[in-house]
């Protein structure tokens, strides 16, 4: 069972978020951020082209034309395949574990799992981030010294960056599956 | 017994059918419907919403119906499936099997329930077939995983009964089944994620359970992938090598031709290496020159990695095993470079017109230096020198240079014979023509060095006789014996040459410091070009080549971890995912496998540089060539 929800970000962009109820035990989050528009594309390339015409006037030479084409079409390769990342997805499944995934513009996708053994709790955390105060959920890893200290945060939704009504959903979901998994397990 | 009825009741709920397969008469005859769900058993240690895994090979998916086989890991509540046992068999047989695959790989194999791949139109189904076997091959909890042929929809349950003396006992669990490439499982190797710098090694594998567990299973049941289907065994056995087991006839004629190749490399290396260890070449003046000589070291570093390679001793990890893949990669690739590098000296006849411009070279850099001493002492960038000391120090660099350029002369009709043989240097490899021009290059300009070291002693001693005349001239004193500064009554004799020494040091100290800072800048230029060529040769020297090349045609041989899809899910049928190999990203593949090189890097950082270049200290960018890293 599926459904959508639509939130914004802590710019104010729009982003959609998908929620996937495939079983009690598992449950799939997929926030899409805002789409590279047509207007900032067009915006860019012009201002690198118009400043490849300004040196080209200066300089009388053509590979600087050239090389402008080149920058620009490299750039926007890479932007897509390293930069751009079109939406973030957050997979629980109770007993296994914790699955974040990034799909960028270009088709790449770069997933991390994190066992259920690892995870000691996901809560939302306030940070300061330029000049302002985030909220952002988060993971804490188990200390595998101490059984009650955390060695690692591992931020979620870090491309997207929604607000905190979003994060609340989110965190409402993880904390029922958590709660029954840790009933399940503890219980002899 | 109460079963036989409910079993005929459950036929008409489209329950398992059986497959039709007539056997003999003693052999275990074909498979009967499920038993319904108890109730949960009053008595049972499971809580009643828990989630077992069961790990079942994709391979197995379209095999025909049997039991299951595999590992069952309760700390995980996971089943790990390694394969199908078909029908007919003897349980006997099955189990001696088993007992032979848990002995040869030390992984408690056991039968973990049935597999069931019914046709579409419900078959004759026969009684008693489940007890029996729940009976013959007791396991807790019995799996009993069942897929209609040609479609999607797949079934499983795990119950817990204690067998015929109390059949309301039993209970069931939910199972999550999970799929995964068993050929992938097996070759590939998980790299844990990088433990943080201050805890042990030993701690991370508590955390890495799970799926560490599946892998290892997966990677140690190898017996019992020996058998394929063609094999005439008492046991049909169904997993990814059933069609026929995988090998390659190159593979294997390399495998026995390794044996005696390596045999003799390593014969012959121990002679070179005796050789070289003998003493002759320890020596006073040999061993010095060799320890300065950058081609020396690369020879050394080349000879015991071809050592290694070839020691007749097997690799006891894989990480051994990948170290040597990568050092023979690296050989080959620096050799086969090599080659090329003298091919294409041959052909455009290279050596011969580097022979016949070095020369000329050499004066043009002496006759550049001639002039830069006479703008030195003149008033150079309009700063007035010390007229005297200027004359002295000016003409004792021209005479080094004139006695220079004399030796180069007397080395002219030699060279390109020295640069034939050095061209033909070029096919022991890559690294080792680097080095060598880099020994060139430092042989060259042997007098810059020269230069550099005069200049420097003369400037740090006027630095610590002034540092010491100023102390005095405050009436002060370092005390050698408490290393700090004390204060001292001087006479006044003492303290009036002082002053006047103090005096003229500080008069002469621009033009001291003028000459040291342009040879130490000549200097620095020189040492930054060696830099570059030594950072070429590290590079090709600890690239771990065969790592990437797995990375990028067989990635799933390096792992970082799993990812899991969620495939197609109805209301009502257990949660299907797939489980797919995570490969390792390359900057970690590269951190992982890098090789150990020589470690010539300089370990000063850049504020103690700057310090020693002020105070006028020698610095030495190669001088950690004796100690290697590991």
């Amino acid at each position: 069972m599926e459904d959508e929800q639509s939130f914004s970000d802590i710019c104010g962009g729009r982003l959609a978020l998908q929620r996937r109820f495939y079983s009690p035990s598992c449950l799939e989050f997929c926030l899409s951020c805002p789409r590279i528009t047509l207007r900032s594309l067009t915006a860019v390339t012009c201002t690198v082209w118009l400043a490849a015409y300004g040196l080209f006037t200066l300089c009388e030479n053509t590979m600087i034309l050239s090389a402008a084409i080149f920058i620009t079409l490299l750039g926007l390769l890479g932007y897509l395949h390293f930069v751009k990342i079109d939406h973030e997805t957050l997979l629980i499944i109770d007993s296994l574990g914790i699955q974040m995934t990034s799909s960028y513009a270009s088709g790449k996708e770069s997933t991390t799992f994190i066992e259920m053994g690892q995870v000691n709790d996901v809560v939302i955390n306030e940070a300061i981030y330029m000049q302002k105060v985030i909220y952002y959920l988060c993971i804490l890893l188990k200390d595998p010294v101490e059984p009650h200290g955390i060695s690692q945060v591992v931020p979620l939704f870090q491309s997207a960056k929604p607000r905190l009504d979003c994060l609340i959903e989110v965190y409402r979901s993880c904390q029922d599956i958590l709660a029954h998994q840790k009933a399940t397990s503890t219980s002899p | 017994m109460g079963l036989v009825s409910r079993g005929a009741a459950e036929a008409g709920r489209g329950a398992a059918s059986a497959v039709d397969r007539p056997g003999p008469p003693d052999a275990v005859p074909n498979p009967t419907p499920t038993p319904p769900a108890e109730g949960a058993d009053p008595g049972s240690s499971r809580s009643p919403g828990m989630v077992l895994k069961a790990f079942f090979p994709t391979c197995c998916a379209s095999a025909d119906s049997g039991l299951l086989v595999g590992r069952w890991v309760p700390e995980q509540s996971s089943a790990v499936v390694l394969a199908v046992v078909h029908f007919p068999f003897i349980p006997i047989q099955v189990k001696e099997l088993l007992a032979q695959v848990q002995q040869a790989s030390q992984v408690g194999v056991t039968v973990l329930g049935t597999w069931c791949h019914r046709r579409q139109e419900p078959e004759e189904s026969l009684g008693h077939f489940l007890e029996g076997l729940g009976a013959i091959f007791s396991h807790r909890p019995w799996f009993q995983l069942c897929r209609e042929r040609g479609s999607k929809s797949w079934s499983c349950k795990a119950t817990h009964w204690q067998g015929p003396a109390s059949p309301a006992a039993s209970g069931e669990d939910q199972v999550m089944l999970i799929f995964y490439d068993q050929r992938k499982v097996l070759l590939s190797q998980l790299h844990p994620p990088t433990a943080l710098p201050d805890r042990q090694a030993g701690d991370t594998t508590a955390s890495a359970g799970g799926l560490a567990a599946v892998f290892d299973t997966v990677a140690r049941s190898e017996a019992l992938f020996q058998s394929d289907r063609f094999d005439e065994g008492p046991v049909r056995l169904s997993h990814w090598q059933s069609e026929g087991m995988e090998a390659s006839i190159l593979v294997e004629l390399a495998k026995w031709a390794a044996g005696p190749v390596c045999l003799f490399l390593a014969c012959l290396l121990s002679l070179i290496s005796a050789a070289s260890a003998c003493r002759v070449f320890k020596l006073w003046p040999l061993s010095f020159i060799w320890s300065k000589l950058s081609t020396c070291e690369q020879l050394r570093h080349r000879l015991e990695q071809l050592t290694l390679i070839f020691s007749t001793r097997k690799a006891e990890s894989p990480a051994q095993l990948m170290r040597k893949a990568n050092m023979l990669v690296s050989v080959l690739l620096d050799v086969a470079l090599g080659l090329m590098l003298l091919s294409w000296l041959h052909r455009k006849d290279l050596i011969g017109q580097l022979a016949d411009a070095l020369i000329p070279v050499a004066d043009r850099v002496a006759e550049e230096l001639q002039h830069l001493l006479q703008w030195l002492m003149g008033a150079p960038a309009g700063l007035k020198m010390n007229r005297a000391l200027d004359q002295v120090l000016g003409r004792f660099f021209l005479y080094h240079i004139h006695l220079w350029i004399s030796y180069i002369h007397l080395m002219s009709p030699f060279i390109e014979r020295i640069l034939w043989h050095v061209g033909l240097s070029a096919c022991l490899g890559l690294t080792v023509a680097l080095s060598i021009l880099s020994d060139i290059i430092a042989l060259l300009t042997f007098h810059i060095y020269c230069f550099y070291v005069y200049g420097a002693r003369l400037y740090c001693l006027k630095i610590h006789g002034l540092s010491s005349l100023w102390r005095l001239f405050r009436g002060k004193k370092w005390n050698v014996l408490r290393q700090r500064v004390d204060s001292c009554s001087y006479d006044l004799d003492q303290l009036f040459i002082g002053t006047l020494l103090f005096t003229i040091l500080v008069f002469l100290l621009p033009t001291t410091a003028l000459y040291y800072l342009v040879f130490t800048l000549l200097r620095l230029l020189v040492v930054a070009v060696q830099g570059l060529i030594h950072l070429l040769v590290d590079l090709i020297n600890s690239l771990p080549l065969y790592s990437l090349g797995l990375r990028l045609c067989r990635p799933y041989r390096l792992a970082a971890g799993v990812k899991f899809r969620v495939l197609e899910h109805e209301t009502g049928r257990p949660l299907r995912l797939l489980m797919q190999i995570n490969p390792l990203p390359y900057s970690r593949v590269v951190h992982t496998y890098r090789l150990p090189t020589c470690g010539c890097h300089p370990k000063h950082s850049w504020g103690s540089l700057c310090r020693k270049l002020f105070f006028g200290e020698l610095i030495y960018p190669w001088r950690q060539r004796g100690n290697k890293q590991d």
